[in-house]
């Protein structure tokens, strides 16, 4: 297949990189990969920024009384991080960057269905983050990410208008991500592409998009009501002049919990793609894993009543949220053991990426796994609102989104960039992160059974030592990221040449050169195989799926 | 025009955007987009909607006292000229089928002088109406009685539903003018005419949130 | 059955060793089975965990890439485990569910005899009013081995009261009542939080549970600063903010008697029934005209924003009063 690329020496060879010079080759790009670049940038000064307030807050919390800063002051701290990590990180991190440059390449298409939108996409994003940005300097917002009422409609004294206007915009960007990703998937793949000869990638994004599409409208609208009632004292989540608080955390809840989904989807998908290529074996299970990440799509949309288990719910409906809230741990438990069993009689080898993905595995089995005792009525009672909470989503939101992040980051660097990064650094910072990332939030776990509460900026002197356990992992997780950030730059300049598929993969995005062509493909390309065709050649399996 | 010029012309009409194989991918495209969008709309609005019915039930009396105070009159006549409206759209959407470019034309104005209509009637006579009564909450609303509080939630809701289908009818308004731009420069007709079909499902869309919005907001305070 | 009955011998012999903070104290009736069950979750976790750890470490050292060439062997599906790891999990799941809803169910209900304290959360205290009139700031004195249930309220935003301790956990939320209960096992000072954020405040307001025995508790009851009981001062408000000009006794008032209502049914004007609870009661003194009732006219005003919380629950303490029994809070 890559005989027929003509590869002319990088420096004359005309790709998406070098095609057009200029800042408004790059502000008015339609290009799908250029636009990928721009989130990428963005996003990774959002993840810097919300991680200077993690640093902070651990820095905190080393003293019971609060050595750092005032108890507003980490109030706001601890808000300004979640609303930074989620909605400007986590939830565009592997769509908006990934998705964006390989949805089209992976389906064999130019771009993707509309790249226009895709390009206003982006600029409603920096708006959504300019405003939340502008709220952080100008006072900052002290509600939690999660603007209870009528705490933020009525008491609350900080920017909670700003940052609710800046999730409220940005909320748009992520749905027409995943209204473009939707209908580039139903109608652009290559001729001889059909579903199940997609790379499970697709299946995630597929899913996440979903869930974008059918979820963020409704966030939209409960933001957009706590705006309308801290403006005119409406009535409709201040129970002082008749509203409901409740309300509030039902409408928020319907998409914050599939929002949880939309972070990690992408994750598996990107698992599935290196746990494929690193041990050179067809995924096992495929309609399996395809089917996991629909079924996922769906039952998240039922189960957001578990993150209201004590706020007096009738036990009727707490049994009912808490057995679905079991049910959709079964997906991604299924998920776990087939890429497990990929590796089975595979050739491994460990990578950067590889490491990414083992660690995501692991972490994110025992994240998932500690879920149980949330949807599980007895003990969530005892944990709901502690640092056991905070350590359950860490893990899967660092331990598992981010670390997948990272791998599909190295696993797509060539492709993305052209260059190779130093592979040992990279295993080194993945080890750091793992280490550190395990100091960091295991303690956590503990002090939630404990009884310490989150979002305090003080607690009792007997929970110091968990405290300063986790503050001292944090430094470490805190320069196992600075590590890549300084290495994958420096590959951008000094980096050896990548070649078109460097580490010998299946998918289309591997039979184009790198960095590739902004039409993507010299030849638009015909599929014959299924994916992960890694089997020995003419063998049974190969091309077809289970 | 050059042999080259005439084959890519041939092969790639220049109402085909690049990225698509073909005429068919792009329109199936554009519309299957617009669905999605038209399906996030939908539960967009329903969150709000949701919220309505829940306070309603909650008061019951004030949210029908609210609703008595609303024209209904008005409110059914602007129903017609949106379904008029919707009607016209339709048939601009035939006619640009169809290649008729200057019935195109016409029915495109028709509906933006009918939606334009319905703003108009809104405006002018009943939320001007609504404001000299005092009904608008949060500009002088003095409304007396034991449900007062409940009958301003009421205008409250009203307010924000009917104000947020009019901004969308604002924005299709807006991209009817560019469509009527596009259609005087003769840039549409019969193998190329999926922008006027997209604009008229949104513009369906929005004809059917009203059609919601009027027995909601204006009949629930029963027989008059 | 064998990993149950090996997790509860190590669970019973964690137990039994001192100063392992894994668990808080054990200081209610609930506590051993939330624990007991959050243990079994615990080596679930870690068996799982450890085994895939396991598995992975041992492939990627068994079939690590020997030679760039190398051909691994074709996937083949093997459906008998896919089911396999789809059953066995779900069946986990389905037995910690049941475990877990049966343990929930039995503490959602208080028991007939609870005693009923009031905690008001308020930015950034809470108040804690006993029924025979002692009101503390930020303390819970209470008997062990006694059913205690606390009908809880806030006065501005959501807070959420929660003893470690004793496992127990409940948002109290503005506008309405919540409540739980809890039976202490041993004496002595327990922490509680708050634990649902609620402004600047929110790690300030903590505090502590002193359960002392029967004869201490009465001795402390009767020895603190009492003022008048939750009853009397019901009663006072009756009078002074003019309740008692309507609702006469025997009722030839504007408003309906209250003698001996509280539990009853009433049927309201548009057709629906409610029972006459705190809940019912609270409404009616702060949104009278959301529930007109038969016979009588909706001129009842608003006492929203006259009263606070404290003083709308000694209203409903000496509403229930009414009827000649005194009624302590015996749930419904």
């Amino acid at each position: 297949m890559s005989a027929a690329l003509a590869e002319a020496p990088p420096e004359t060879r005309v790709h998406y990189l070098n095609a057009d010079y200029g800042i408004k080759s790059w502000l008015l790009t339609t290009d799908h990969k250029r636009i990928a670049l721009l989130y990428l940038a963005t996003i990774t000064l959002m993840f810097f920024v919300g991680g200077a307030m993690a640093v902070m807050m651990r820095l905190h919390l080393i003293d019971p009384a609060g050595g750092l800063v005032h108890p507003d002051t980490f109030n706001k701290l601890f808000t300004m991080h979640g609303v930074v990590m989620i909605f400007f990180f986590l939830i565009p991190s592997i769509p908006a960057v990934l998705g964006n440059f390989l949805v089209p390449l992976m389906v064999g298409a130019k771009d993707l269905a509309f790249p226009r939108i895709n390009l206003l996409s982006w600029y409603i994003f920096i708006v959504g983050a300019a405003l939340t940005l502008y709220a952080m300097v100008s006072g900052g917002v002290d509600t939690g990410w999660t603007f209870y009422t009528p705490y933020s409609t009525t008491y609350a004294n900080s920017q909670v208008m700003a940052t609710a206007l800046g999730v409220f915009v940005s909320g748009f960007s992520s749905i027409l991500t995943g209204l473009n990703f939707i209908v580039t998937i139903h109608k652009m793949r290559a001729p001889g592409l059909t579903w199940f000869r997609m790379p499970l990638f697709l299946w995630a994004i597929y899913a996440t998009s979903i869930i974008q599409v059918l979820g963020t409208p409704v966030v939209a609208i409960a933001i957009f009501l706590v705006g309308l009632e801290r403006l005119f004292h409406v009535g409709i989540f201040d129970p002082a002049v008749g509203g409901d608080p409740i309300l509030f955390q039902h409408l928020f809840w319907f998409y914050s919990h599939p929002a949880v989904y939309i972070m990690i989807l992408p994750g598996m998908g990107v698992i599935s793609e290196i746990i494929t290529c690193f041990s050179r074996k067809k995924i096992f299970g495929y309609s399996f894993v395809a089917f996991s990440s629909m079924a996922i799509a769906v039952i998240s949309f039922l189960v957001w009543g578990h993150h209201m288990f004590v706020t007096g719910m009738s036990v009727y409906a707490a049994l009912i949220f808490s057995v679905l809230s079991f049910l959709v741990a079964i997906p991604s438990a299924i998920k776990v053991f087939n890429w497990t069993a990929t590796l089975y009689q595979g050739s491994i080898s460990y990578q950067a990426p590889m490491l990414y993905a083992l660690g995501f595995i692991g972490l994110f089995t025992m994240g998932g796994l500690t879920g149980l005792f949330l949807a599980s009525l007895a003990t969530d009672v005892h944990l709901n609102g502690t640092y056991f909470i905070v350590a359950h989503f860490h893990y899967i939101m660092v331990g598992g989104a981010v670390m997948a992040y990272l791998g599909a980051i190295h696993f797509w660097w060539p492709k993305i960039t052209g260059r190779l990064y130093p592979d040992l650094w990279a295993r080194l910072a993945a080890a750091i992160v793992f280490i550190g990332f395990n100091l960091t939030f295991f303690p956590q776990f503990m002090l939630g059974y404990l009884g310490m509460p989150r979002r305090y900026a003080t607690y009792p002197a007997e929970f110091q030592v968990l405290n300063v356990m986790s503050s001292a992992g944090a430094s470490i997780l805190g320069l196992g990221y600075l590590i890549p950030l300084v290495y994958l730059i420096w590959s951008i300049r000094y980096g050896p040449i990548a070649p078109a598929n460097p580490w010998r993969a299946k998918g289309l995005e591997w039979e184009t050169s790198s960095p590739p062509p902004t039409q993507n493909f010299d030849v638009p390309p015909v599929v014959r195989e299924g994916a992960y065709a890694y089997g020995p050649p003419g063998s049974e399996q190969e091309g077809a799926h289970d | 025009m050059t042999e080259a010029d005439a084959a890519h012309s041939a092969e790639h009409p220049p109402y085909l955007a690049h990225h698509f194989t073909d005429i068919e991918q792009q329109n199936e495209s554009g519309t299957m987009g617009m669905w999605l969008f038209l399906l996030t709309e939908i539960m967009f609005f329903g969150g709000l909607f949701a919220t309505y019915a829940i306070y309603r039930l909650k008061y019951f009396e004030g949210f029908h006292e609210g609703s008595r105070h609303l024209n209904y009159q008005l409110g059914a006549f602007n129903t017609a000229v949106l379904i008029g409206s919707s009607l016209t759209m339709a048939l601009a959407v035939r006619y640009a089928q169809l290649g008729r470019r200057k019935a195109l034309i016409a029915f495109l104005i028709l509906t933006m002088v009918l939606g334009i209509a319905f703003i108009g009637i809104k405006l002018n006579y009943e939320w001007t109406a609504d404001y000299h009564e005092g009904l608008i909450p949060w500009m002088g609303f003095h409304v007396e009685g034991a449900n007062a509080a409940a009958v301003r939630l009421f205008f409250c809701f009203y307010f924000f539903m009917t104000g947020l289908h009019a901004l969308h009818m604002v924005i299709g308004l807006g991209i009817m003018c560019v469509l009527l731009r596009m259609a005087a420069k003769g840039r549409f007709d019969s193998g190329y005419f999926a922008p006027v079909e997209i604009t008229g499902l949104y513009w369906h869309f929005v004809d059917i949130v009203w059609i919601f919005l009027f027995p909601l907001l204006y009949l629930i305070g029963g027989l008059y | 059955m064998l990993m149950l009955g090996s997790n509860l011998a190590l669970f019973a012999a964690l137990d039994a060793s001192p100063g392992i903070p894994i668990f808080p104290p054990r200081a209610s009736t609930v506590a051993e089975g939330v624990d007991q069950l959050h243990y079994f979750l615990t080596v679930l976790t870690l068996f799982f965990t450890f085994v895939i750890f396991t598995i992975i470490f041992y492939f990627m050292v068994r079939y690590r890439r020997r030679s760039e060439d190398e051909q691994p062997p074709a996937t083949v599906t093997y459906m008998p485990l896919e089911l396999g790891w789809t059953i066995v999990p779900t069946l986990i799941c389905v037995v910690v569910f049941v475990w877990s809803a049966s343990l929930y169910f039995r503490n959602a209900s208080p028991p007939n005899a609870s005693m009923e304290i009031i905690v008001i959360g308020k930015q950034w205290m809470w108040h804690i009013q006993h029924p025979e009139g002692v009101r503390e700031i930020n303390e819970l004195h209470v008997p062990v081995g006694v059913p205690v249930k606390l009908t809880m309220t806030s006065q501005d935003v959501i807070h959420d009261f929660f003893i470690p301790a004793f496992r127990v956990k409940r948002d109290a939320t503005p506008g309405r009542y919540s409540s739980m209960w809890f039976q202490a096992t041993k004496t002595g000072t327990f922490h509680f939080f708050c634990a649902q954020y609620c402004g600047q405040g929110h790690a300030a307001m903590i505090g502590w549970v002193h359960v002392m025995s029967p004869e201490d508790y009465a001795a402390w009851l009767s020895g603190s600063n009492r003022g008048e009981s939750m009853t009397q001062a019901g009663e006072r408000l009756f009078q002074q903010y003019g309740c008692a000009t309507c609702h006469v006794a025997d009722g030839t008032g504007r408003g309906p008697s209250l003698v001996g209502q509280f539990g009853k049914p009433q049927k309201l004007r548009d057709g629906q029934t409610l029972l006459v609870d705190e809940a019912f009661l609270r409404r009616a003194i702060t949104q009278p005209n959301s529930m007109p009732i038969p016979v009588y006219a909706p001129v009842m005003p608003s006492f929203q924003g006259q009263l606070n919380e404290e003083q709308i629950l000694q209203l409903i303490a000496f509403v229930k009063s009414l009827g000649g029994e005194e009624r302590k809070a015996k749930g419904q």
